[in-house]
């Protein structure tokens, strides 16, 4: 039942019909295809566009080329299993995906988070979001030419995954939090190493800002471009900066808190005009603004447990399962046949960097979930770049592209 | 500020089905050709104001009938707060109005449901496959759709399989 049948596209530009315009089918404009493989995509993402000249008449995004088939990987694998794969679907944003998965997890058993684990999950995740940020940052700079800011971007993600290797023992697909609070606790080397991160990260936020902020050229390619309004924002379901760029103050964190955001004090930047400069502003901003987190976080962090000691649904500490009964029937129960939640469906929004990211649960009482669904930023974004890109020129779809702030894992899941 | 619930009850008696609390979600169940009307209701009236789609996801409740489910994540940024409507569709090859009408962030939500469970939304201005290649056939979230192997053929389940197997028929 599976399987390609022959591939519908056989080179007649009939074909097109209802995707592009009348002009195209007889001439007027050309038809053009624009990756998978551009560098400026930010993967594997490939464009349709119909030009008139070295303007774009439409643009038809073409998704998949990375979907993995996780929703359906997750149905068939207990709670806890697929955590790993929540890392791979917005590899910029591990640790959001993760608190999104084991958020709902927690709501659909409604077990408890100490608020050790609560703060360090707020940490990490603020860390990822300038992470997250960096990469945008270098990437779309070096999109539109300023190719010396990528360089010094990266420089200090490294320092960045450097402090997720210490918590988790990876840089990348940390799989850290677990529903119920953390893996683990934090090692000792890990404050040094987040406070030598915030004594110094500031001064580079600055240079990456003399860099770009006022320089003309920069002005030049982004000003004006990209323009989104308020009420099409809305509309299109854009969120985080891509929404607040349009000057809707709307921030999951500020409106829905989780994980204890009420906690923390920080601003949340908008924009005035809706167009890349603005988005560029804002997502700048946000990284000090996630600092300023971290700091609180880091100062305030208390003392406890790093999780649950629910033990029907948290595995006891090794340490017990030498001495305690109890402790090895529990930790074989939930290694083997893993927990079961009550019946029901919940569905839990967080702020990852790119904007809302949803994860509904349904559960059937079993230990594997009936239906996982993630609501990705980057999906719903994409489907609003045709909106975005209409009349602008050709050399500015890289800067658009690069605004919204893509990841195809994130999209195609 | 209306209940979402009360007002939906008064505005469409036909068209609810049956509502529930879960963790502090309301759930209402709506009628599939009522889908578009209500949503424009949550949208425009004063007091709902539903005025952003979060997200639409499909679900398959197979073997139970009525097999599909689409749920729809409404959310008030006027408010502060989150409505799920939720439609169910009886049979193998459900038909569900559009709400890209409504709300144009459905469309990619919707293209993907049908794309992944194969629910065809009647009056969406572009449904083609979205994830999977274009020729592909079948549903891959469908829950009688294996993940990526054979399913054991036994006597009890052989029509059902059969009925799937690639291979030429009369």
């Amino acid at each position: 039942m599976s399987g390609l049948q022959d591939s519908v596209w056989a080179g007649d530009i009939q074909q097109l019909k209802g995707l592009v315009s009348e002009r195209a089918l007889n001439g007027e404009t050309i038809v053009l295809n624009m990756g998978p493989q551009h560098p400026s995509t930010h993967g594997v993402l490939r464009l349709m566009l119909e030009l008139d000249g070295e303007t774009v008449v439409t643009c038809v995004p073409d998704i998949g080329y990375l979907h993995t088939g996780i929703e359906k990987n997750m149905e068939a694998k207990q709670y806890e299993k697929s955590i790993t794969m929540t890392d791979r679907m917005d590899y910029l944003n591990p640790m959001g995906n993760n608190l999104a998965y084991c958020l709902a997890i927690e709501k659909i058993i409604d077990l408890d988070v100490p608020l050790r684990a609560q703060y360090l999950r707020v940490l990490l995740t603020e860390l990822t979001r300038i992470n997250s940020h960096l990469v945008w940052l270098g990437t779309h700079a070096l999109d539109i030419g300023a190719m010396s800011v990528f360089l010094y971007c990266f420089r200090e993600r490294e320092k960045l995954q450097d402090i997720f290797e210490i918590v988790s023992g990876q840089r990348m697909m940390t799989t850290y939090f677990r529903p119920g609070g953390l893996w683990r606790d934090v090692p000792e080397e890990f404050e040094p190493a987040v406070r030598d991160f915030i004594s110094y990260f500031p001064a580079r936020i600055e240079d990456y800002e003399r860099l770009l902020t006022d320089n003309p050229l920069w002005l030049d390619r982004t000003q004006g471009i990209g323009f989104l309004s308020a009420q099409d924002a809305v509309a299109l379901g854009c969120t985080g900066p891509t929404l607040r760029g349009s000057g809707i103050n709307w921030d999951i964190r500020k409106a829905l808190p989780y994980s204890s955001y009420e906690h923390f004090e920080f601003d949340v930047p908008l924009g005035q005009h809706g167009d890349v400069y603005d988005r560029y502003l804002i997502r700048v901003e946000e990284m000090r603004q996630s600092l300023r987190i971290v700091q609180q976080a880091l100062d305030s962090l208390p003392d406890g447990p790093f999780r649950s000691n629910n033990r029907k649904y948290v595995p006891p500490p090794r340490s017990e399962l030498g001495t305690s009964m109890e402790a090895l029937i529990h930790h074989f129960k939930l290694w083997t046949e893993g927990f079961r939640p009550p019946e029901g469906e919940v569905y839990v929004r967080v702020e990852s960097p790119r904007g809302e990211l949803g994860c509904y649960l349904i559960s059937d009482g079993s230990p594997k979930p009936w239906r996982v669904h993630f609501r990705t930023p980057s999906f719903i974004h994409l489907s609003a770049l045709p909106h975005l890109a209409k009349g602008y020129l050709i050399a500015d779809l890289v800067g658009i592209i690069g605004t919204i702030d893509i990841v195809l894992g994130d999209a195609d899941r | 500020m209306l209940d979402p619930v009360e007002a939906l009850t008064s505005a469409f008696p036909q068209a609810m089905e049956d509502t529930y609390e879960f963790r502090g979600e309301i759930t209402v169940i709506v009628a599939a050709e009522n889908i578009v009307e209500v949503c424009r209701h949550c949208r425009d009236t004063k007091g709902l104001e539903y005025n952003f789609l979060s997200d639409v996801a499909g679900v398959d409740y197979y073997p139970q009938e009525p097999r599909f489910a689409v749920s729809y994540h409404l959310y008030s940024m006027v408010h502060n707060r989150s409505l799920r409507l939720k439609v169910f569709l009886p049979g193998d090859e459900p038909e569900l109005p559009s709400v890209t009408e409504v709300f144009p962030a459905a469309n990619w939500s919707e293209r993907e449901i049908y794309d992944l469970f194969g629910v065809v939304f009647t009056g969406h201005p572009d449904l083609r496959r979205i994830l999977m290649p274009d020729g592909w056939d079948g549903h891959p979230l469908r829950k009688d759709y294996p993940l990526g192997y054979e399913t054991v053929l036994f006597s009890f389940n052989f029509d059902e399989i059969d009925k799937h197997k690639p291979y030429a028929r009369e």
